[in-house]
């Protein structure tokens, strides 16, 4: 940390072409190759894909835990303006569980099962603020009473296999928000919760995030979580963002096929569909085999020769909407009436 | 649908699991993981089970088919009661009865060939003749969408969907009339779920099949299912066509798990009936409804009377629920209890 506090950024959160590859003896896998989102201070950012597109991996970078062989190769990280890949580990330890906090998709495996909750919680105190034991105890259960468990007072001394999947979840979220972080990064937080169980956890996720103001990158494979949680939403496939908007226009207008495409396939309790469901065919390209052109021109149902030889740019049009489309652009070789709504074909 | 045959009864299942302990080992409790699930599943249907974790669908499915043997109760295939079958007479039924398990990289023997996964099914159940085998293998991995080439690859070289693929052949090695699909599409990324899915219901029109789809993804069950029963805790709490279960349910916990839902429909603000705490343990389940202890209508009634499977007006016949209040709290007469 040098020099004053800068506090003229808009954007908590700011990531320009981020590149992370793993490196095996003879091959390069680019699991996020070249990613740039931004999250403005105090809102909700979606990141949406399936696995294998390189969201989990985003959101590690930001920490700066991946590890070998795994490496951020480049680009840049800005957090409150200050780019996180040029910090020193020293450094990066007082902004982890501080500044910015995580949370895990598996509350059990996340915890520690020999320690007990209050001494988990307890630790973010103790080591950013430098608080005695007693006073993170009591801190702590303060905590717990805020993430809304019963009987926090008694809680506190047990230890996580005595709590259900939704309590460690809460628990977890205890943790990560102890020190009033600035930045929460969720990777599937409810995906191991039973749905009734998830609603709670989202509800106190939202309550938190408007009583705290803080940002949240929220990484997650279901569409109804991002539409009833996120202001922001980036779609990712292969490593790269396809599709950037705000959460309404994505779900009333999308652009890319890729998204079109992943909506229709999802089955949604409030609809019925007639005969088949829509499909994408085919499945995500193996990394040692990436198609040269666009991601997903394989896939693809409109793809042309220009798709599937030369990589689209993540183009931003006048309402701040990003999309990595040949579609969308000037260069566009084929039916110019084309509408992505319309499937072509339909295999199964 | 009454006109149908059934094909498959269940009445008053009952799987308890014991828990040993004390110095003797001795069983000092049970889970009482199915109790009481009463439901038929007619020809060509496909019938769904939903609910969420330890609700004892999967249970429900496992005991139908004596993966575990179940407790207590009857279980009619083609009115046989297979569980008083010895060993070697069920064996000749679990040719018709086939299961297809949700982890795709669980459930297939890694160190075998496709061929040799499709053709064991074959073997032990002498469905096909030795000659035409490998001619099944084929037709079998054309069906499911997988090429014939492919036959004597391992199960390694193939992705979570494919594989899937792979297990849905295998269930259709030995020409089958009932499938239990246990969260057969869950494991799946969406983009491959929605190919299986079409692959399943493709298949049951080819070869009228039935199945017995048991999910926690009510947008899948909508999606498949004919009829659905939802259960909690062990019991079945409503019991319902396709339509009424999503129009003109009448159980609480029917109400409250198709609202927890998170909806795609941005515009739509969404009333949402929250749920306090979590499910009880089956363990212990609570005395009267099961539900009681998270249901906001429940009054000393529900407390320690069970509430028993009915049809009451305004339901459609096979429709049946289970909540002491269903009718005063559609009229609006019996509204959430405040201290409850």
């Amino acid at each position: 940390m040098t020099g004053a506090p800068d506090t003229s950024y808009d954007n908590i959160l700011e990531i320009k072409n981020l590149q992370t590859s793993f490196f095996t003896k003879d091959l390069e896998v680019k699991a996020v190759d070249g990613v740039s989102f931004s999250i403005p201070k105090g809102k909700v950012l979606g990141v949406v894909g399936e696995s294998g597109s390189g969201k989990s991996i985003t959101s590690l970078s930001i920490l700066r835990l991946i590890e070998e062989p795994g490496k951020v190769k480049g680009g840049e990280i800005l957090f409150k303006g200050e780019n996180l890949l040029d910090k020193s580990e020293a450094q990066m330890r007082k902004i982890r569980g501080n500044e910015i906090s995580m949370i895990f998709q598996e509350p059990m495996t996340s915890l520690n099962p020999t320690f007990t909750v209050g001494q988990q919680i307890g630790e973010s105190f103790r080591i950013h603020q430098g608080l005695s034991k007693k006073e993170a105890k009591k801190k702590s259960v303060d905590m717990l009473k805020l993430v809304g468990i019963p009987s926090p007072e008694k809680r506190v001394d047990q230890y996580p296999f005595e709590l259900s999947g939704g309590m460690r979840q809460r628990v977890m979220i205890a943790i990560a928000l102890a020190c009033n972080p600035d930045l929460l990064i969720a990777d599937e937080p409810t995906t191991a919760l039973d749905v009734t169980i998830q609603a709670q956890i989202l509800d106190l996720m939202k309550e938190l995030q408007e009583k705290l103001d803080m940002g949240i990158l929220l990484i997650t494979h279901d569409l109804g979580v991002v539409a009833e949680t996120c202001d922001y939403v980036a779609v990712m496939y292969c490593g790269k963002v396809v599709e950037f908007t705000d959460k309404k226009t994505l779900f009333t207008e999308p652009k890319h096929p890729y998204t079109v495409g992943l909506m229709e396939s999802i089955p949604q309790y409030d609809q019925d569909i007639e005969g088949d469901l829509a499909v994408i065919k085919g499945s995500v390209p193996s990394p040692a085999d990436m198609p040269k052109g666009c991601r997903f021109a394989p896939r693809c149902p409109f793809a042309t020769d220009l798709c599937r030889n030369k990589l689209p740019d993540l183009e931003t049009d006048e309402d701040g909407n990003q999309i990595r489309c040949w579609i969308y652009s000037d260069e566009w070789d084929g039916d110019p009436e084309v509408n992505v709504y319309e499937r072509s074909e339909s295999t199964s | 649908m009454s006109d149908q045959k059934v094909l498959l009864k269940v009445n008053d299942l009952k799987q308890y699991f014991p828990i040993k302990g004390g110095i003797f080992g001795r069983t000092i409790n049970h889970v009482k993981a199915v109790d009481d699930v009463s439901f038929e599943i007619f020809e060509g249907e496909t019938l769904s089970i939903v609910g969420e974790s330890g609700c004892g669908k999967s249970t429900t499915g496992r005991a139908i088919l004596r993966l575990d043997e179940p407790t207590a109760g009857e279980v009619e295939f083609d009115n046989t009661n297979i569980l008083e079958l010895n060993k070697k007479e069920m064996n000749k039924f679990r040719k018709d009865m086939q299961i297809i398990f949700q982890d795709p990289y669980a459930s297939i023997n890694p160190r075998h060939t496709v061929r040799q996964i499709l053709t064991e099914a074959m073997e032990i159940q002498n469905a096909v003749p030795k000659k035409e085998r490998n001619d099944r293998v084929k037709e079998l991995m054309d069906t499911v969408g997988l090429g014939p080439h492919q036959a004597d690859r391992y199960p390694h070289e193939f992705s979570g969907g494919q594989r899937q693929r792979i297990g849905i052949a295998r269930a259709l090695s030995v020409n089958p009339r009932l499938i239990i699909a246990d969260e057969a599409v869950s494991a799946l990324d969406v983009s491959i779920q929605a190919q299986v899915i079409n692959l399943l219901k493709k298949l049951q029109r080819e070869f009228k099949l039935t199945y017995l789809f048991i999910s926690h993804d009510l947008g899948v069950v909508r999606h498949i299912s004919d009829r659905i029963i939802v259960m909690y805790l062990g019991k079945v709490v409503e019991i319902a066509d396709k339509n009424s279960l999503f129009t003109n349910n009448m159980h609480p916990y029917t109400k409250a798990l198709l609202s927890a839902i998170p909806s795609t429909d941005v515009e739509k603000e969404k009333e949402r009936i929250m749920l306090k705490g979590d499910v009880p343990s089956p363990i212990d389940p609570p005395e009267g409804c099961r539900f009681h202890t998270r249901c906001p209508f429940a009054t000393d009634l529900c407390r320690t009377k069970v509430p028993e499977l009915r049809n009451t007006e305004g339901m459609k016949d096979g429709h049946r629920a289970a909540c002491h209040h269903m009718e005063a709290i559609r009229s609006g007469e019996h509204q959430p209890q405040v201290n409850a």
